[in-house]
């Protein structure tokens, strides 16, 4: 049983990093990161479920409030972009480029 | 401590202290004058305490010593001071003559202004400090110390007329060619401690005493010793430095080229003399050298127009003789001959400055009749001339006898014939100046020249008197411990007779016409007046040899070693440059780029958990 849910958890992950790594949205970059945390909650639950650990249930709040907490700093940095630059298209931000 | 330490330590502390002063205070040093004031008082205090002691240091000797670098055991090297007959007389010596020579130039460089006084008399007192704490030394280190820093002192005072071209070169000049004797110096006393394990001279002469000083490379070592000798007191063949030192003011010529630091290669000879004694064959070559150069100097001597450069050629003469009476053995006679000779050898170049400060010229040929016009510097002259002569009952008169004595004592006839040539020499170029320049005819501009004000007339004056007092002294007593052969006085006498005719017939009466006698001897006049080609050896050598070394290794530097350090530069700015083109600046990439990584972790776990 436990298989199932950390292959769920695996596709999730993957599902996250490729939209973190294709998406030209900061917007869209940004729900790429939340699939990916959302993930690891799920690899977080499945492991205190069958493990019969309560740690993993209580960190998982923890991970939930925190991304919450990223969510609107990442959202808040984004729309400050775009003021500055006009556009939150992750190609056209590359100020560091050497 | 015992009673002649303290204020032989007071004699070295008077002038540093007052080097110090006009060093770290810029006021006192511009306001000139009062800088000189200060050293001269100083100097004079320093000199009076010499005096004191001079009678207590003749009968004792008597040491200090301090550990300076510490070691295991006893003291890789002491400091301190050692104060016996010899370095007793050169206390007096040399604060006499500085005394004497600071208060001449508070009337010599008047015109001076006032900063560069200041920094003329701040020089003074470091030379005089040098000098002191040379002839103090106990130890071969300690001397080495001071001994560069009399160089030093002398460097700075040919080049106080910093912004004439002549004169800076001649201060180059006499560092570097005193460079090349202090090399040897050094190499010497750093070879002898390794043999020996000491630097003080009373542990060194206690195992020359008791036979255990190694004798195998002993030759090398004292030879390279006295290689610094041969710098410092201008032997043949370093001794070029020496005539162009006199482009500094003429006190200094006085003090430092002539009376003082010029002897401290004798004195060194002298100071290790029971070191000397082992290595009969250094001796041999220390008194022919001297002997040679002697009369090189002299023949030199005969064909100078300058004044200071004859007197100059002169001191490299009667350095030659000290050495000479030191390489036979007689180093008592050789110091003897040092201290007369620094006595009237000062009072001949301050009897100069005066004549040069008069007349405004140092060409000889354009002085003449200044007898009438400047008599008082004219009799002074005349006195140290005769000095320098050797005729009695002058003091130097019985120095040359001493020197001549110990000559033929130790069996050196070659040596002896030299220095007895020299002597009619010496006789014959000093009374060529004295008939030149204070009789003979006038010229335009010498007959309104008068005598020196009395800060330069009195040091003249006393210096004068104290040769022919000294003179008188021996003449009452007798020279006692130097038995000379009762004809060695008759041939010395003779021979300076000889030379003084000889310049009267030729300079005064003009029965010998001087270019015709040129012409005569054409050979030695052309050589002389060239030198003998010394000069161009050594200007030849720097030109090919030093400046063509100096050429390669700037070629090395410049495309070896930069070029080296700039390929290294170059391929680190390609590197780079190439390397820039990674960083696209796109956030993606680099989280592309950890995720990439990630896996790479992952696979690499996996394969090392197999």
């Amino acid at each position: 049983m436990l298989n199932e849910y950390l292959v769920l958890a695996a596709l999730v992950f993957a599902i996250g990093l490729f939209g973190v790594l294709t998406r030209r949205n900061a917007v869209g970059i940004l729900l790429g990161i939340e699939l990916m945390l959302n993930a690891v909650n799920i690899n977080l639950v499945a492991f205190a479920r069958f493990n019969g650990d309560l740690v993993g249930l209580v960190f998982t709040l923890f991970t939930i409030s925190i991304t919450v907490v990223e969510v609107a700093v990442g959202l808040a940095i984004v729309i400050v972009v775009f003021r500055v630059r006009r556009t939150i298209e992750a190609d056209r931000l590359d100020l560091l480029r050497g | 401590m015992t009673s002649t330490v303290t204020p032989a330590l007071a004699v070295l502390g008077l002038p540093f202290a007052a080097f110090l002063l006009l060093a770290i205070v810029p006021p006192l040093r511009r306001a000139g004058r009062v800088a000189g004031v200060l050293s001269v008082l100083a100097v004079g205090l320093a000199l009076v305490i010499a005096l004191a002691i001079w009678p207590s240091a003749n009968r004792s000797s008597a040491q200090a010593l301090w550990a300076w670098i510490p070691a295991d055991g006893p003291p890789l090297a002491s400091v301190g001071v050692l104060v016996d007959h010899l370095s007793g007389a050169m206390l007096v010596l040399v604060t006499l003559i500085s005394f004497l020579v600071q208060v001449y130039s508070l009337a010599y460089l008047g015109d001076e202004t006032g900063p560069s006084l200041g920094r003329y008399y701040a020089y003074q007192s470091l030379f005089a400090f040098s000098m002191l704490g040379l002839v103090l030394a106990p130890t071969f280190l300690q001397m080495f110390i001071f001994w560069e820093l009399v160089g030093l002192c002398s460097y700075l005072l040919i080049g106080y007329w910093y912004d004439r071209p002549s004169a800076a070169r001649a201060a180059v000049k006499a560092f570097w060619i005193t460079k090349l004797g202090d090399l040897g110096f050094v190499a010497g006393i750093v070879l002898l401690w390794a043999e020996t394990g000491t630097f003080e001279f009373s542990a060194l002469f206690g195992m020359a005493q008791a036979h255990t000083l190694p004798l195998e490379g002993l030759a090398t070592i004292m030879f390279l010793i006295y290689l610094g000798a041969v710098g410092k007191s201008a032997q043949f063949p370093l001794h070029v430095w020496l005539p162009d030192a006199m482009e500094g003011p003429t006190p200094v010529s006085a003090l430092i080229h002539a009376a003082t630091m010029v002897t401290a290669g004798v004195f060194l000879v002298t100071r290790a003399q029971p070191l000397f004694a082992l290595v009969p064959d250094i001796l041999g070559l220390i008194g022919w050298v001297g002997a040679f150069t002697a009369l090189l100097a002299a023949t030199m001597a005969c064909v100078e127009s300058d004044i200071k450069r004859v007197l100059a050629y002169s001191t490299v003469s009667q350095l030659g003789y000290m050495m000479a009476a030191a390489g036979a053995g007689g180093a008592d006679a050789g110091f003897f001959h040092l201290l007369t000779h620094g006595l009237f050898k000062a009072l001949l170049f301050l009897g100069a400055g005066a004549v040069i400060h008069a007349v405004g010229t140092n060409d000889i040929f354009r002085m003449g009749r200044l007898f009438g016009a400047m008599p008082q510097t004219g009799i002074v002259f005349i006195v140290g001339t005769l000095a320098l002569a050797g005729v009695w009952p002058l003091a130097g008169f019985f120095s040359k006898e001493a020197v001549l004595a110990s000559v033929w004592e130790a069996g050196m006839t070659g040596p002896f014939l030299m220095l007895a040539l020299t002597a009619f020499l010496t006789a014959f170029y000093m009374f060529r100046v004295v008939f030149l320049a204070f009789f003979g005819r006038g010229h335009a501009g010498t007959h309104h020249a008068h005598d020196a004000p009395w800060l330069m007339s009195g040091p003249l004056w006393i210096l004068a008197l104290l040769t022919i007092v000294i003179g008188a002294r021996f003449v009452v007593r007798g020279v006692g411990e130097h038995p000379a052969p009762g004809w060695l006085a008759t041939l010395s006498l003779g021979l300076a007779g000889a030379g003084i005719l000889f310049a009267w017939t030729t300079y005064q009466q003009a029965l010998v016409d001087p270019a015709r006698l040129a012409s005569r001897l054409a050979i030695l006049d052309f050589l002389a007046r060239r030198r003998y080609g010394i000069d161009a050896l050594f200007f030849g050598l720097y030109r090919g040899f030093i400046l063509g070394f100096s050429r390669l290794i700037g070629w090395i530097d410049r495309y070896l070693v930069d070029g080296l350090l700039n390929l290294l530069s170059a391929w680190t700015l390609r590197g780079g440059d190439a390397l820039r083109r990674i960083q696209s600046g796109q956030p993606q990439d680099y989280v592309y780029g950890v995720a990439f990584g990630v896996l790479l972790l992952v696979v690499w776990a996996q394969w090392l958990r197999r």
